[in-house]
């Protein structure tokens, strides 16, 4: 009987927590990649529902966070050896989205806690994942700091501040665009509401990003049937520079 | 425009592919050189991953050396005899220097040895090239003819051949030699090895010039097809969208180099090609000493 109370209590207090949760919205949860793909900008939009009036206090701030398939990577400083610059040292990173992008509704130390950053793993730096360096390499944290910095450079990394619009509190909206040199498979999309720097509400779905049509023929013909493949690209290249060379003297004799 | 290439897994502009492939394709009917040397660094520059690159510039030069035989077919400057020897030599070559190619990879630093090969043979050739060349417009400048025929070493051997569209007559051990000495270079360094075989043939078995560009494009369409399903099958790295792209510039620039070709005496075609080979090992060796932008690099592990 007792057990039975705890269970209504925790089930009650567990309500209470969630007063504030998100209905959320896509403009499309999958992306073909076709042969003329040059990126896609989702919209996400969504509300804050809510039982009791809005809680007095800070206002509440809007994180939405999307990450790629996860790498394995290895990074590699390259050293001066015999007056060239040959890789040296490396350090092998477990986890590293091939795309990640973080949108926020106010500045990023206003919107979350370091915390609540560490907890949920929201931040670029948070999201990969890097088990133990070897012995002999002394500053583990630079090689993930460039793995980041070569990721933002390409423009696979972003944090964009005060993007996401916030209207009374309720309604939300932010466009995330994915770039044209995307990997396939399935992505995710996290949406965390905070106030005070603390996580007040979460939610994730995801989104498919695949290949279609020719370019989804092709791949599945290189990795099912490579010798298939391959013996279709060289007579492919065969009958081209045949052609080309027949096309060339019909124009020259007529 | 942009393109989705579905192996490379990146979009890049259909016109900067097209120009690259024409700007190769002319470089192959002028010089009888696939271009590899040159696609798979300029495919790097674009975003290209390294591996795609290599694989997929093989497949190119396939079509564009096919499209160059046709042209100097028809002008008789195809010595088909000489090409299947280095051939026969070229695919034992191809198989030793995969097998190689494989075993350095186990050993890491493979990279910066395809680098140091590309600079060193590159040097070499080169400065070789280009020294024969000058040497040689000189003469012809005050009149004076070098001589046609020098009798080295290499016309003592044995199994002697006549090579009658050469205008030659000797041992068939000599180019098969040649032609799997530079199929092993071009397995390790992905590429057809025409900016080895081209030399090769003037310097190493006293072929004339005209005859030596058909015959490499000859050679070069069998070793490149031939790297391309093993990258196809072993590497799974051959992007036919990004071959296709290039191949329709390339064949087009082809026939318009096998008419520049044509129209050049044979010492100024081999100065442009000597420059053009310096001017690619001058870049390949400023990045090997000089100190980098970025002094990190990501990897896919395990690669």
């Amino acid at each position: 009987m007792i057990r039975y109370l705890a269970a209504i209590l925790t089930f009650l207090t567990g309500a209470a927590a969630a007063q504030e949760e998100i209905v959320l919205g896509l403009s499309h949860d999958t992306v073909s990649i076709s042969t003329d793909f040059d990126g896609s900008d989702i919209l996400v939009y969504g509300a804050v529902k809510r039982e009791n009036p809005i809680p007095e206090g800070p206002p509440l701030e809007v994180i939405v966070a999307v990450s790629g398939p996860t790498e394995r990577m290895t990074v590699y400083k390259q050293d001066r050896k015999l007056g060239i610059w040959v890789n040296a040292e490396s350090v092998e990173v477990d986890e590293a989205p091939s795309f990640y992008a973080v949108a926020t509704s106010a500045p990023w130390t206003s919107v979350i806690s370091a915390v609540e950053d560490l907890r949920h793993r929201i931040s670029i730096p948070k999201a990969i994942r890097s088990v133990g360096a070897p012995d002999d390499v002394t500053d583990a944290q630079a090689f993930t700091q460039a793995l980041i910095r070569i990721r933002e450079k390409e423009g696979r990394y972003r944090l964009d501040e005060n993007t996401v619009n916030m209207r009374e509190e309720t309604l939300f909206s932010t466009s995330v665009s994915l770039p044209a040199n995307l990997t396939e498979g399935e992505y995710t999309l996290r949406i965390f509401l905070t106030r005070e720097g603390a996580v007040v509400g979460d939610i994730d779905t995801s989104i498919i990003v695949e290949k279609v049509g020719i370019e989804r023929w092709l791949y599945n013909l290189s990795r099912l049937n490579p010798l298939a493949y391959g013996l279709l690209a060289v007579a492919i290249a065969l009958i081209a520079g045949w052609l080309a060379s027949a096309a060339v003297r019909l124009v020259r004799n007529g | 425009m942009q393109i989705y290439l579905p192996i490379a897994e990146v979009s890049v502009s259909l016109i900067l592919l097209l120009g690259l492939g024409t700007l190769v394709g002319i470089l192959s009917g002028m010089f009888g050189v696939g271009g590899g040397f040159l696609i798979t660094p300029l495919l790097f520059f674009m975003g290209i991953p390294p591996a795609v690159a290599v694989a997929t510039g093989a497949n190119q030069i396939v079509a564009s050396s096919v499209s160059g035989v046709m042209a100097h077919l028809k002008r008789r400057t195809v010595d088909l005899k000489m090409g299947t020897v280095l051939l026969v030599g070229g695919l034992f070559g191809s198989a030793i220097g995969v097998y190689i190619f494989n075993f350095l990879k186990t050993q890491g630093q493979v990279d910066l040895l395809v680098k140091i090969c590309y600079v060193v043979f590159l040097g070499i050739i080169g400065g070789l090239m280009f020294y024969e060349s000058v040497k040689s417009m000189m003469k012809s400048r005050a009149g004076k003819r070098g001589k046609r025929h020098v009798h080295v070493w290499v016309h003592g051997l044995p199994f002697k051949m006549r090579f009658r569209a050469s205008g030659l007559y000797i041992s068939a051990i000599p180019p098969l030699l040649v032609g799997a000495a530079v199929g092993i270079l071009a397995a390790i360094m992905g590429v057809g090895g025409g900016f080895i075989m081209v030399p090769a043939m003037i310097y190493l078995l006293g072929m004339p010039t005209k005859v030596v560009i058909g015959t490499s494009l000859f050679q070069i369409i069998f070793v490149t097809a031939f790297t391309t399903l093993l990258h196809a099958v072993s590497t799974q790295t051959v992007d036919i969208v990004l071959a296709l792209a290039l191949i329709l510039g390339g064949v087009v620039g082809a026939q318009i180099g096998s008419v520049i070709g044509a129209k050049l005496k044979a010492e100024q075609l081999r100065i442009l090609l000597a420059s053009l080979v310096l001017a690619v090992c001058f870049k390949l060796a400023l990045d090997l000493f000089l100190t980098p932008d970025e002094l990190y690099i990501l990897a896919e592990f395990g690669s």
